[in-house]
């Protein structure tokens, strides 16, 4: 029987698409872990770990659509080229990065990085940027902070709305051919002088550091330009990257939905079976338990549990398994009230076995085919539900789940302020996982469920 | 309640404390030093406490049914981050504000989604197998795999981003006092009553077309078509009117289902009902708002399966005999 289920469900198109939509989420949840690194599912909400990218930029596709936006470049010392000086006892350690600027849009903001090493005298930082119309602007010359212990590393990063560089760019005034004061300091650094566009070409940004002694030492040197465009899926408010996110709420989806879904259908099914087995009283008194968890309302008592108990992710799933058991014990307690009168069962209770026995040994492996079905079905709701507990922002605050990147989306008001590559994602794939384990059940159910069969032969 | 017993006493210390501090700082009492101050304050929260019967620990009866009633009249006190238009902090007066809004919004979209379902579940159901009756499945499907408050942020994004048709907020701008008001709370209404409906029609439609093809079927409704009774009218008088029965229960379970769905919503439009004071409440963690909400939310989930019930015993000939 459950073979000949497996087959035809691989034998419908339904169940084909499903299954392969279900393979293809397990796969890309197996490979996750390989493809980006384990930390951003740990540090998801952390705002830190996600500094180097840009701020709600649109996925880096829309390119192909619009006006080429700039996108994000994220450069270290790796990229860079490195020229070391030295003469009259000062070492300049030159970092030289290249910026190819192809977009017709501006970078959102620059970041120069740097990591240093020194003791009682800074270094200088100078930094200069040769244009493709080959003017040089020197837009930061100050040294580093003073330390007050000897052969510690700083680490800091000089950002673009720094008063310095604005100050710096002034006197190049004279090159352009409007004015260039109320301007932010990436737009003059990228503009043409002669009319307010981006100006095209191969730019040379180069970080200088004067080291004035021997013990001092540049650790690493950056570059951030923010970009417009970011990513296949862009990023949010937080800087995080969306599609990392997408790709983690997978096998927590699966997880839940799956749990939950087992789990439920397997108290359905003993309670259901029990129920129409015991017959009588029995039977009467579980039914009428069952019609008071149908009439309680689910989402206002989920909120309410989660309120009282917390919001772990285990005890999320068991506050489900409350709430989603009952379907499955009516239709169960429905069939095994006929199963009962079978002869086979009849026979086993005339040898004496016991009931339990019974119910576990010759009923409840009738059942099985459309437990599998049942299963598959409950999968979407359970998902739905999670997803909307995390949504009024009472999810697993510790993982990046879709409802809860739909929740920050709201609380951001992503909708209102256009951002739909924050919205759009984290939905379809709710729908789609949905979607994938309704069609697997619905297959699965019209092949094992006697109720429905019965009702097509009608 | 029994669930809720740490909570409520945890509310009840807090009220307790606040009350006693007010006391002491509006009352003429002087101390010597802070000490002196904070220990009189103790000493009188403990009394209290004792009097209210907190020490006696949150599974006492008597202290149960104390706040089971407390619960149903909605005596929960104060909120901490709430006030209604007036001013008012009372959780009764700042939930009762609420509820009508919700009910307006939820009722009629209700009527209009069963209305519109019930007309297109009877028309696909003439037409089994056509591409219409396909596209409705599909669309019956869709519309259960998505969820309703995503539904609404890409309405949001349509309507209100991109089309600019309606307001992205549908707190209405005017005062209730404005002779405009009403006009105003009707267009801010609007998308989230257009996406109410959207997200549930379909799925009434797929309920009233699965139970009518099943009367369909049945010989009464072949004897009748032999009979030479026009399609149609066999279609929308005999076939529905069978059908009522079952189709007013599974719909009215569904449409009850949906009241978590809509207060959901009302969190994403911004709509000044229940919802998105549930949804504010989450954030601020208020609790007696939130205990009170979900009272009254179970109230509406109860009130409405019970008038589907009564539907069922007016729809059902065979009822009416007992």
């Amino acid at each position: 029987m459950q073979k000949k289920l497996f087959l035809g469900l691989l034998r419908s198109r339904r169940g084909i698409v499903g299954v392969s939509i279900i393979g293809f989420l397990l796969l890309l949840s197996a490979v996750a872990p390989l493809i980006i690194p384990i930390e951003s599912y740990f540090l998801w909400n952390d705002p830190d770990y996600w500094i180097n990218n840009p701020k709600t930029a649109a996925p880096s596709w829309t390119n192909f659509f619009g006006p080429k936006e700039f996108e994000h470049v994220s450069l270290d010392r790796n990229d860079a080229k490195v020229i070391s000086k030295s003469s009259e006892g000062i070492r300049v350690d030159n970092y030289r990065f290249e910026i190819n600027m192809q977009a017709d849009s501006f970078p959102d903001d620059i970041m120069f990085l740097y990591s240093a090493k020194y003791g009682d005298i800074p270094p200088v930082l100078q930094i200069d940027i040769n244009r493709p119309d080959n003017n040089t602007f020197t837009v930061y010359y100050s040294s580093l902070p003073t330390s007050s212990n000897t052969n510690t590393t700083f680490s800091d990063r000089i950002f673009s709305t720094n008063e310095n560089i604005k100050e710096a760019l002034t006197q190049y005034q004279s090159l352009f051919n409007y004015s260039i004061s109320g301007l932010e300091p990436q737009v003059v650094i990228f503009s043409d002088t002669n009319k307010p566009n981006v100006l095209k070409g191969v730019y040379q940004i180069s970080e200088k550091f004067f080291l004035f002694d021997n013990y001092s030492s540049v650790e690493d040197a950056g570059l951030i330009l923010g970009g417009k465009v970011f990513g296949i899926m862009g990023t949010d408010d937080l800087r995080r990257d969306l599609a990392v996110g997408i790709i983690w709420g997978i096998p927590i989806a699966l997880f839940i939905g799956l749990t939950v879904s087992i789990f439920s259908i397997a108290i359905g099914l003993v309670y259901g079976v029990v129920a129409g087995y015991r017959g009588k009283r029995t039977d009467e008194s579980m039914m009428r338990v069952n019609d008071i968890f149908y009439a309680l309302p689910t989402l206002p008592l989920l909120i309410l549990l989660s309120i009282t108990f917390g919001r772990s992710i285990f005890l999320i799933i068991g506050f489900l398994l409350i709430f989603s058991w009952m379907g499955t014990a009516k239709v169960i307690r429905s069939i095994a009230l006929q199963t009962r009168n079978f002869q086979y069962v009849e026979a086993a209770k005339l040898m004496g076995q016991s009931d339990l026995k019974v119910i576990f040994k010759h009923i409840i492996p009738q059942l099985l085919p459309l437990t599998f079905a049942s299963i598959a079905i409950a999968v979407p709701a359970a998902i739905l539900t999670e997803a909307a507990l995390s949504f009024i922002g009472l999810g697993d605050p510790s993982l990046p789940t879709w409802g809860q990147m739909l929740h920050d989306a709201n609380t951001a008001d992503a909708a209102s302020r256009g951002i739909w590559w924050w919205i759009v994602p984290p939905g379809l794939m709710i729908a789609l996982t949905g979607l994938a384990f309704f069609l697997i059940g619905n297959t699965l159910d019209s092949i094992a469920n006697p109720l429905r069969n019965r009702n097509k032969r009608a | 309640m029994i669930l809720l017993g740490s909570t409520f006493d945890k509310l009840q210390k807090e009220a307790i404390r606040n009350q006693v501090i007010d006391e002491v700082n509006q009352g003429a009492l002087k101390f010597e030093n802070s000490d002196e101050r904070s220990s009189y304050i103790n000493n009188q929260i403990q009394f209290k406490s004792k009097i209210s019967g907190l020490d006696q620990g949150s599974l006492n009866p008597s202290i149960i049914i104390h706040r089971v009633i407390s619960v149903m009249t909605f005596d929960l006190g104060k909120s901490n981050f709430f006030t209604t238009d007036y001013g008012s902090s009372n959780v009764r007066d700042i939930i009762f504000e609420k509820v009508p809004k919700t009910l307006l919004l939820f009722t009629t979209a209700t009527i209009c989604a069963f209305v519109i379902g019930i007309f297109l579940g009877t028309y696909v159901a003439g037409k089994e197998g056509s591409w219409w009756d396909k596209s409705n499945s599909i669309f019956a499907i869709f519309s259960n795999s998505f969820p309703s408050w995503w539904i609404a942020m890409l309405m949001i994004l349509i309507f209100a981003f991109a089309l600019h048709i309606f307001p992205a907020r549908a707190t209405p701008l005017s005062s209730p006092s404005d002779p405009t008001y009403v006009l105003d709370l009707l267009y801010h209404m609007a998308l989230p009553l257009i996406t109410l409906i959207i997200v549930s029609f379909g799925g009434v439609a797929y309920i009233v077309r699965y139970f009518l093809i099943n009367i369909l079927n049945e010989d009464f409704i072949h004897a009748k078509r032999t009979m030479g009774i026009s399609r149609r009218k066999i279609l929308y008088s005999h076939a529905l009117r069978n059908a009522g029965p079952p189709i007013a229960t599974a719909v009215g379970l569904a449409l009850a289902a949906s009241f978590g769905g809509a207060i959901i919503l009302e969190a994403v439009f911004d709509w000044p009902g229940m919802g998105k004071l549930y949804y504010d409440a989450i954030g601020q963690f208020d609790v007696p708002i939130i205990i009170g909400l979900t009272f009254i939310s179970t109230v509406i989930f109860l009130v409405t399966i019970f008038i589907t019930d009564i539907s069922y015993t007016l729809l059902d000939p065979r009822m009416k005999g007992n």
